[in-house]
């Protein structure tokens, strides 16, 4: 069992928990996740590792309420356990030194942008980063952010704060003022595809962390395959970042449709049984 | 032991060979109970007095860990039947498990005397009576273990091979735990083969005994990820190491289509189902994918479970599509028999050349090729080579591959100094040490896929080997990487 030992919410949708994995917290490096489940009847979803402390023996989770799964978790509180948390998983970030980086996070992608970005920053990179969200309230992470960057542009798509557009718009501004070595980019598949396109024409070097569906994690089901250079890759033990230029975005965002009618009945049936503690979920921040 | 038996052998051999009561086929293929209900007393009794009780027995040489089938089965003659299951547990632990899954008509029953003229003696079955007679009238006694020694050895993986590991060493006293990388213990056992094969209860029931031995297991624990081999060995202060981290990543055909949404690996196909129990969603949180129609590509028993899964989960149709013929396919007769019973179409001889979809990419075909036999390929094994001109397209909404497996690649990815072959197989020498000091292997892991048996009886040698390793023969047991021996895999 894992216990929590702090929940926060960043937004009204999105919680940042601290969770006792003694096991799991010294082992961890960027670009690691878990797989956790929240119930004994629960599915298995990978989560990214945001940070860890091993003298405590905690690692720091951040989660968004989207499908059944992540709407439980947000029902938790500080002192309720979770039954199965396992990592890390996933191929470590290769931490770069000496270049130019520009970070781009969008949405909750911005926690696992973090501990890539504090990293490379850490290693003396040059680091420029981007933060999108759709309108202000779904903004993350921004003093974080700041902190680990020597600048940071903050879009959103409706303009209630920083740049109105898109990241890709702040982007190819970087790519035609800057000499960029590496861009990282961790976001919605549409936007990590869009990303590529504009660093695709401009022939600089990118890398994605890719949301494949997962079921173990250890290379042992094939679900979370992706096509990357034409060859077939399994996300959770050959990536899961990936060489965005040679990713088949399309094939990744078909894929990850495959159950979501099943997902829309699942929260369907939760929202009904859970309504009172859905609703204090989003009155808590 | 003297003859338990009164009746001559000619007597003995007009008994017909009893049958085990079996769920009717239409019913059973709606549900995810067992198909095989076993024997009654009476049946058990009079199969067990089959057994000419020959000399020379020689089924207990075509058992991979030697049980002694004829004291077991002279035991069950004079009706004691826990006596009986104590005995095969001397020499096999998990003997609920191996009376259900084994491939008994090519080991023990293949070379039975009573087989060469008549049915041999249901051998398998009777395992499986005696384990279960056992187990429900609570008459388990832990065998005597040995003085505790201070050694700790780590088991990696909770597969029928680190379990067998695990129980033998505890027996010898050392201090064991094992690391599962799931949630459940198990491997395979667990999350590949079906409940209608081998009940959960009847898993959970082995695993208790090797728990009742002292065995620590922790669950939700990869190891390579949340501690590496040296870090077991140099941190956490274990002296000898098993890895039966067995051969679950899946191959694909890499034909065109693959990308599509429902096609799965029978991996992950049956971990959905299994281990996720998907059977039940939205009840559980775990979905899968059934369409009306469903082709399962494969003919070992991944690919029998699998498509009799579908069955199970709804299908209206289900198709095996398998490119040579009925005598090639390396599944248990029982399984293919059983599954022709409840209705699964097979499609012998017959080759998928791409996976079709709609416009919202599900499938919606699997375009196929002919295929007849031509010469004997390198396993003497007939070469399917395709028919020109004979392709097809077989309407499904589900595609589910079972067309091999490799060995899970994180802890060779993660172990300096490990050797590996071929696909990231473990090589290992006699003892199943590997070229790492300390480290032995066996299972899938070494042999690339194989049988629980085998698996089992690998992680009894290994047993005896870090016994004698830790005993202080350190380096008898170490092979050189380069006098390693490969073992070959059978598929
Ligand atoms: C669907 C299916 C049906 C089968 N039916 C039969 C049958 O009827 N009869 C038969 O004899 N054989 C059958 N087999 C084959 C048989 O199941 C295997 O040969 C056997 O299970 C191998 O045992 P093992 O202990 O080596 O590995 P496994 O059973 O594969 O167990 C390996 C375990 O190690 C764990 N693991 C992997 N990596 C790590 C890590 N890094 N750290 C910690 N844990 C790890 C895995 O999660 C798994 O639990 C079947 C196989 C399948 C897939
Ligand atoms: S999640 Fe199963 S192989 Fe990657």
């Amino acid at each position: 069992m894992f216990k929590i030992r702090e929940k926060e919410f960043l937004s009204p949708t999105i919680a940042r928990f601290v969770i006792e994995a003694p096991f799991i917290a010294p082992k961890r490096k960027p670009g690691n996740f878990v797989i956790l489940r929240v119930s004994e009847r629960g599915e298995r979803i990978p989560i990214t590792l945001v940070d860890s402390d091993p003298g405590a023996g905690t690692v720091t989770l951040i989660v968004q309420g989207i499908g059944k799964t992540t709407k439980e978790l947000l029902t938790k509180n500080v002192g309720d356990a979770i039954p199965d948390v396992v990592g890390p998983l996933g191929k470590p970030t290769p931490i770069h030194t000496n270049e130019t980086i520009v970070c781009v996070g969008g949405g909750v992608g911005t926690a696992e942008l973090l501990p890539i970005t504090r990293a490379l920053h850490a290693a003396g990179n040059i680091v420029y980063s981007i933060v999108g969200a759709r309108s202000r309230d779904l903004i993350i992470l921004e003093q974080e952010m700041a902190a680990a960057s020597d600048e940071l542009f903050m879009t959103t798509d409706d303009g209630s704060y920083g740049r109105k557009g898109f990241v890709t718009d702040q982007l190819r501004d970087l790519l035609t003022s800057r000499k960029v070595d590496t861009v990282y980019a961790i976001g919605p598949l549409p936007m990590m595809k869009a990303v590529s396109g504009v660093t695709k024409d401009a022939g600089v070097k990118t890398v994605v962390s890719l949301n494949a569906l997962m079921v173990d994690g250890t290379g042992m089901c094939g679900g979370c395959r992706v096509s990357v250079g034409g060859k077939m890759r399994f996300a959770c033990v050959d990536g899961p970042e990936f060489n965005a230029h040679e990713v088949d975005f399309d094939e990744l965002i078909i894929r990850n449709r495959s159950y979501s009618e099943h997902e829309r009945e699942s929260v369907q049936r939760f929202e009904e049984s859970h309504a009172c503690q859905a609703r204090g979920a989003e009155v808590a921040p | 032991m003297s003859t338990a038996n009164a009746l001559k052998p000619s007597q003995r051999m007009k008994i017909p060979r009893a049958k085990s009561a079996e769920q009717d086929a239409h019913e059973r293929a709606c549900n995810f109970l067992e198909v095989a209900l076993g024997f009654s007393v009476e049946q058990a009794l009079s199969e067990a007095t089959r057994c000419l009780e020959c000399k020379d027995p020689v089924c207990m040489t075509g058992c991979p860990v030697n049980v002694d089938i004829r004291s077991f089965l002279q035991l069950m003659m004079v009706e004691d039947y826990a006596g009986a299951v104590r005995k095969i547990r001397e020499s096999n632990y998990l003997p609920a498990i191996c009376g259900r899954v084994c491939p008994q008509e090519t080991q023990c029953e293949a070379v039975c005397t009573m087989g060469k003229k008549h049915e041999p003696v249901a051998i398998g079955k009777l395992e499986r009576f005696v384990a279960d007679y056992e187990s429900l009238r609570g008459l388990f006694v832990p065998p005597a273990g040995a003085p505790q020694r201070a050694e700790k050895v780590a088991i990696v993986g909770s597969g029928p091979s680190g379990l067998t590991c695990a129980a033998e060493l505890a027996q010898k006293g050392y201090q064991v735990t094992v690391f599962e990388a799931l949630h459940e213990v198990g491997g395979v056992l667990r999350y590949g083969i079906p409940e209608f094969r081998l009940p959960r209860t009847v898993l959970d029931m082995e695993i208790g005994r090797v728990k009742d031995l002292g065995v620590e297991i922790l669950t939700n624990f990869v190891v390579g990820m949340t501690a590496t081999l040296d870090e077991l060995m140099d941190t956490w202060g274990f002296s000898a190491i098993y890895l039966g981290t067995g051969a679950g990543s899946p191959s694909f055909m890499e034909i065109p289509g693959e990308g599509l949404i429902g096609v799965y690996s029978a991996n992950e196909f049956l971990t959905r189902v299994n281990l996720m129990r998907a059977y039940a969603f939205p009840d559980t949180d775990t979905p899968v994918r059934i369409g009306k129609h469903v082709a399962v590509i494969g003919g070992g028993n991944t690919a029998m479970d699998a498509v009799r899964t579908s069955l199970r989960l709804g299908a209206e149709k289900a198709y095996l599509v398998y490119r040579r013929s009925r005598t090639e396919m390396p599944a248990r007769d029982e399984e293919i028999h059983h599954a022709e019973e409840e209705g699964v179409e097979f499609l012998l001889l017959t080759n998928p050349l791409r996976i079709l979809g709609n416009e919202k990419h599900e499938v919606r075909g699997m375009e196929c090729q002919r295929m007849e036999l031509g010469e004997p390929d390198s396993s003497g094994r007939r070469k399917p080579v395709p028919i020109p001109g004979s392709e097809f397209v077989l309407e499904v909404e589900t595609v589910i591959e079972a067309v091999g497996q490799s060995p899970n690649p994180i802890v060779q990815s993660t172990t300096p100094g490990l050797k590996t072959g071929r696909k990231g197989v473990v090589e290992v020498g006699e003892k199943q040490e590997t070229s790492r000091r300390g480290v032995f292997a066996g299972g899938d892991l070494s042999r690339g896929g194989a049988t629980v048996i085998l698996a089992m009886k690998d992680g009894k040698t290994a047993a005896a080997a870090i016994d004698e390793y830790l005993n202080g023969k350190r380096d008898l047991v170490v092979v050189a990487p380069e006098t390693a021996v490969p073992q070959t895999a059978r598929s």
